[in-house]
């Protein structure tokens, strides 16, 4: 019940809305239109089931963590969507789109991408169906992520590097806009989180819709109830709201973690930005900040909309870890489970370490949204 | 500024009852040296000027005006600092802000109008706040006599169009191409294209910007729409170093051009 569709203006409480250029109007007003009937139709649904079991490898497992668990003094449960192919939970709303893109006659994706896991995915789904690929990334991103700008550039897609500003997530977004601007006509800009203009927040959520769902039966089946806390790293947010969906009608309580660096919840007031108002890291004149993260991923300076309104509501609560945190807990998952994570959910198992008194007699789900591989080289390099 | 800022549709209207086409400069608010540039646009056949508060992040900016944005943003010049400095010029022609719409909602949509007002600033371009979620700021501009221009773009749709073309006061921006400012080698066809639908539809001033960047491109648009708005390639002299002589100089090129027709 808390996390419905949004107003037919696009809003999730006092937050969301469709803030583009008048270029852009007709292009959100149509992808809407087209989600709406494709989410309503059972022949789109199955063709995108199909595809996340028989190519991405869904329902990604639960992972009862027996060693964390006796390190952390509670009991921990891991959603496993670092083994979904592309390596994230990225790959579910990529697929989603592409395949939505596809059938409203679209040839091209344009994209943005942080940690370049949702750029990987849009390239990869560009390469599944055939589709041309541009994705942009900020360039102090492509230095610490040669790995996935290699992938990507395998995989077919074009990576240009965005120069303006803090060089980072996101630039990256203005120089994807700025594309979709000029091509809206065969391009479909594929969001990677649950921001910008109506309808991505709301689309984007639903297309991660399955990771709660999948979690909330597999809790069932494995604890015979709902855990008591659900955690995940915030960036923008798409992880986050994706197994939030599966238990914000429990009892759980669910907590956002972001770095400390890009804290839209905690230092953030309500602003506009690329789309969307929502809570936004900004100086008094209303300049957006640049935010500043071990994790490119995270390195966004607002959230989506519905995460500010979940905390706008007391429905969700939102901490903020330190990159220090982050690289202890980052070891700590590798060395007590034998699964290295990703640095962006290594943020909110970072908050869980610290929080062990808190948690203590808890069972908290941490959805783990990607594997580190890709942060291998940047950890090599910090710890040497 | 004690009088009523100058209005935009009817200095506008003059110039187009005499058989003349409107010219709008744009100018970065903040670069150095950009007031003598207003005055300069201004004794050179400029009908309005349009004057930018940089933003962060301005998605609809092309390269050269994003320079000049950083630039204007690294000295810590604020929107208050540039409309401070407006207060003092004395020009005959009515002035615009072109922004982004979180300036406006970070000072307060009320605060801003005023501060437009108190400036003697006419209107206001926000190219990131469609008509459909304009209401609080159409009020607050109302309210504050402050002329909301707005934004007509090859992809909208008729009924739009007619919204957009009936809201618009000053005059109808037509958007001339797909695309972020910025100076192309050859005139689109679509902002003819778009000129022509909307004049088929509204009386107020139709004026093209976006990808106009010569007097040749400013004259062969203007044979269609009332005029246009000029940005990339007068910012370009000013990122160049070559003062408000040269965009004084430039503005005149395109006045007689305009004036051909």
């Amino acid at each position: 019940m808390a996390m419905t569709d949004p107003s037919s203006d696009g809003r999730f409480g006092n937050f969301g809305g469709m803030f583009v250029p008048e270029t852009l109007i007709p292009a959100c007003e149509a992808l809407e239109e087209a989600f709406r009937r494709a989410w309503a139709d059972i022949s789109f649904r199955e063709e995108l089931n199909a595809l996340l079991a028989d190519y991405a490898g869904r329902p990604s497992p639960l992972t009862q963590c027996e060693r964390l668990s006796e390190e952390l003094g509670y009991q921990v449960l891991l959603k496993r969507e670092d083994l979904n192919h592309t390596g994230s939970h990225k790959i579910n709303n990529v697929l989603g789109q592409a395949l939505l893109a596809k059938k409203m006659g679209k040839s091209r994706l344009v994209a943005e991408t942080g940690a370049g896991q949702h750029g990987v995915a849009t390239a990869t789904a560009a390469a599944l169906f055939g589709m041309d690929c541009v994705v942009y990334m900020g360039e102090v991103d492509i230095e610490r992520q040669a790995l996935n700008v290699f992938r990507m550039r395998l995989l077919g897609a074009e990576v240009i590097s965005a120069t303006s500003g803090s060089r980072t997530l996101k630039d990256a977004i203005n120089e994807a806009m700025r594309d979709w601007v000029a091509t809206v006509e065969d391009s479909h800009y594929c969001l990677g989180s649950v921001m910008g203009p109506h309808p991505y927040p709301w689309m984007v959520r639903e297309f991660h819709r399955v990771i709660g769902q999948e979690a909330h039966e597999q809790c069932q089946k494995i604890l015979g109830r709902d855990p008591d806390v659900v955690t995940a790293c915030v960036g923008g947010g798409s992880n986050a709201l994706g197994i939030f969906s599966g238990f914000v009608d429990t009892e759980a309580e669910l907590v956002g973690v972001e770095p400390a660096g890009g804290a839209a919840v905690f230092r953030g007031t309500p602003g506009v930005v690329h789309g969307s108002l929502s809570y936004l890291m900004q100086d008094e004149w209303g300049q957006v900040l640049e935010a500043e993260s071990i994790s490119a991923g995270l390195d966004y300076p607002g959230i989506g909309p519905e995460h500010a309104h979940l905390a706008h509501i007391g429905r969700a609560r939102y901490e903020k870890v330190s990159d220090s945190e982050v690289v202890d807990a980052f070891q700590l998952l590798s060395r007590t489970e034998g699964i290295i994570p990703a640095l962006e959910p290594a943020h909110a198992l970072a908050w869980m370490s610290r929080a062990r008194e808190e948690l203590a007699g808890e069972t908290v789900l941490l959805n783990l949204s990607g594997r580190g591989d890709k942060d291998a080289t940047q950890m090599m390099e910090l710890l040497g | 500024m004690n009088q009523s800022p100058i209005r935009i549709q009817q200095s506008l209207q003059k110039r187009i009852a005499k058989g003349g086409k409107c010219l709008v400069p744009y100018i970065t608010g903040g670069f150095e040296g950009y007031i003598e540039a207003i005055y300069a646009a201004a004794e050179s056949g400029a009908d309005a000027i349009e004057i930018g508060i940089p933003f962060s992040d301005p998605v609809m900016d092309g390269p050269t005006i994003q320079k000049a944005n950083d630039i204007v943003l690294a000295k810590k010049i604020s929107p208050m600092d540039i409309l401070q400095e407006i207060r003092d010029v004395d020009i005959e022609i009515p002035l615009a802000v072109m922004t982004y719409y979180n300036i406006v909602y970070r000072f307060g949509l009320e605060r801003f109008a005023n501060a437009l007002y108190e400036s003697g600033i006419s209107g206001a371009i926000l190219p990131d706040l469609p008509l459909n979620e304009a209401g609080y700021w159409l009020d607050a501009a109302l309210e504050n006599e402050t002329e909301t221009v707005l934004l007509a773009a090859p992809t909208t749709t008729d009924k739009r169009l007619q919204d957009l073309c009936a809201q618009s006061k000053g005059f109808v921006y037509a958007v001339g191409l797909l695309g972020i400012t910025g100076v192309r080698s050859e005139l689109a066809r679509s902002a003819v294209v778009i000129a022509g639908r909307c004049k088929a539809i509204t009386d107020k001033p139709v004026l093209v910007g976006v990808g106009i960047g010569t007097p040749q491109q400013a004259k062969e648009v203007s044979e269609v729409a009332d005029g246009c708005i000029v940005g990339s390639a007068i910012v370009q002299k000013l990122l160049d170093n070559e003062g408000a002589e040269a965009v004084g100089a430039f503005v005149a090129d395109i006045r007689g051009a305009l004036d051909e027709l």
